[in-house]
């Protein structure tokens, strides 16, 4: 019988590893990208087991929101991506450094 | 749910008519603007204008009405909402009159400038009137992404793209955070309403939900910090504020800033009052953090732009002081003192852009070298706007920061206080050497200064600078009115 815990534990499982995702990556930015809508997803997990167990159909509305937002979030990061490789022909997270101070 | 409780209410428009006609509006520009010239561009810029002013005045007559609930409860409509949408609205306003000439000289003068800025207008009304966490996130995405694009409308820029990733990424974390936290309460208390939320939580030691709550709570918490910039949440601010065009970091510092105090007081207030004891003492630590990094790392700037970013910070710990009291009071105080930043974020930003040129920023603190040689007038516009910003009285900010100490005292944090003022202090050194630079070193270049013809910027920008002279004597009128609609908006929460 898989319980409401389960669901939580798999949404905080999902949380942790887009964050880890996003703070360790030196890689590309779009692994990042990837991480967020991970983290989306995480949150619709969340929402979609509360929302069957306490038998409230808002929660479930929430998500639909939710995915929408999110992409028209990706589309506008890939947009800001195709610019900033442009710009500098690299996305190596590493490289993206000359603002500091 | 019972279907009888979700019915369609025509007077429901009326409540929301101030956003109905701005989305009309922005509407309707985008599709004139599509048929004008580049050359033509004057016209976006008026009808924009003139779409703010209209709605300016909805919103004005609207102010004192009653508080007001529409579409079940989504949409709030008090003196709060009131106050804020007619200091966001005031902000775009400005953002629009002094970009003109600036981004035209880069380039930039394009309809998505209007358009985008238009509809984060919109958002950011939506948010800081959301009744709903369905509505506190539809208002904040469409504040954010709009300002993601803003961020990076210098497509051929270097420093603008990169900050734009930077803000992307990191602002995509902070709403993940803030949903994450919005899923928790959701899953306490089986509503998505704000005052429901509130009245339904079981905020008691002994509650079920109490672990649930407070995991929601800290995640909420991040998210809003995040979102305002505080410590230890602010990475993102120095970099976009630096690399964004000067316009839009006007617009970030000022309007954008507003709507997150709305978001912070519909979350924390609206929807977890109970819970206030929690988040005061998380919001504390937020505050002081702030102050501490916001000024001391200030002095160690040499760009204006970043400065400016750090001294952000630093204001933002003042405000959550104002926070943290909890009371009507405590929040009039807060709500005061953002309207008060968002104007002298305005007159600093604008007093950068007035100096800026094709192909030359005026960002360093270098390039205001012997300003009052050149321009006397602007140099002091910008020395009351730094005075204010420093809060050295009987300027605007001082009594900002004034109010914001009274209600942290009375509410028997005295030992915040003295961190504020002792950091107040150190703010001090970095506001006054711009004035020792514009006032006491020669300048580069002796010539007169070049102003842009652009009069209505130059006159909103002197009378923007003004006003914090003359809301430094008369500063009671608005305090009084934030203090009404605070305790009226608290009293009517359930």
């Amino acid at each position: 019988m898989i319980t409401l815990a389960h669901y939580l534990t798999l949404g905080a499982v999902l949380f942790c590893i887009a964050v880890a995702g996003i703070f360790i990556n030196r890689k590309n930015v779009i692994t990042l990208l990837m991480s967020i809508e991970l983290m989306l997803l995480a949150v619709n997990t969340n929402f979609i087991a509360f929302s069957r167990f306490l038998g409230d159909v808002s929660g479930q509305v929430f998500v639909f929101f939710i995915l929408t937002v999110a992409a028209a979030e990706s589309a506008i990061g890939l947009a800001i991506l195709v610019v900033l490789f442009r710009n500098r022909a690299t996305i190596n997270v590493t490289q993206i450094d000359d603002l500091k101070g | 749910m019972n279907p009888t409780m979700i019915a369609f209410n025509s007077a429901d428009l009326a409540t929301l008519a101030p956003e109905i006609f701005l989305l009309g509006a922005t509407c309707a520009i985008l599709l004139i603007d599509l048929f004008l010239k580049p050359s033509q561009r004057n016209v976006t810029h008026v009808l924009a204008l003139l779409a703010l002013v209209v709605t300016a005045v909805l919103l004005w007559r609207g102010a004192s009405a009653p508080r007001l609930l529409a579409f079940n409860g989504m949409f709030v409509r008090d003196g709060v909402a009131a106050i804020l949408k007619l200091f966001i609205v005031l902000t775009t306003a400005l953002v629009f009159l002094y970009s003109r000439s600036y981004m035209r000289e880069r380039k930039l003068l394009v309809g998505e400038f209007y358009l985008l800025l238009l509809f984060a207008t919109l958002g950011m009304m939506l948010l800081v009137s959301a009744g709903s966490l369905v509505t506190v996130y539809l208002g904040l995405e469409l504040l954010t992404l709009s300002s993601y694009a803003l961020v990076a409308l210098n497509r051929d820029s270097v420093l603008s793209s990169e900050a734009a990733i930077k803000y992307f990424v990191l602002g995509a974390l902070a709403s993940g955070m803030l949903l994450y936290g919005m899923s928790m309460l959701y899953g306490a208390t089986a509503t998505l309403d704000l005052a429901k939320i509130h009245a339904v939580a079981d905020f008691s030691a002994a509650s079920p939900h109490r672990t649930l709550l407070a995991f929601g709570l800290v995640f909420l918490v991040a998210g809003i910090g995040f979102k305002l910039g505080a410590a230890p949440f602010h990475m993102w601010l120095p970099d976009v504020y630096h690399g964004a065009p000067t316009s839009i970091t006007l617009f970030i510092s000022s309007g954008s800033k507003l709507a997150a105090v709305g978001m912070a007081y519909r979350l924390l207030e609206g929807a977890l009052g109970g819970m206030s004891g929690d988040w005061t003492l998380m919001l504390s630590v937020l505050a002081v953090l702030s102050l501490a990094v916001g000024n001391v790392v200030a002095i160690a700037q040499t760009n204006l732009k970043r400065m400016l970013a750090y001294s952000t910070i630093s204001h933002i710990g003042f405000l959550l002081l104002g926070f943290i009291n909890g009371t009507a009071a405590g929040l009039a105080a807060a709500l005061f003192y953002m309207i008060c930043y968002a104007l002298m974020a305005a007159a600093a930003f604008g007093v950068i852009m007035l100096l800026a040129r094709a192909g030359f920023e005026a960002e360093e603190i270098d390039d205001f070298k012997g300003l009052n040689r050149r321009s006397p007038w602007y140099a002091g516009m910008m020395a009351i706007t730094m005075f204010s910003l420093a809060g050295v009285p009987p300027l605007f900010g001082f009594f900002a920061k004034l109010m914001v100490l009274k209600v942290v005292i009375d509410a028997g944090h005295l030992w915040l206080a003295i961190v504020a003022i002792i950091f107040a202090i150190v703010g001090l050194f970095y506001y006054l050497r711009v004035v020792k630079v514009m006032y006491f070193d020669a300048p580069a270049d002796d010539s007169e200064l070049a102003l842009p013809a652009d009069l209505p910027f130059r006159w909103a920008l002197s009378l923007n600078a003004l006003a914090l002279v003359v809301l430094g004597v008369a500063w009671s009128p608005l305090l009084d009115w934030c203090n009404q609609a605070l305790a009226a908006s608290l009293s009517a929460s359930p």
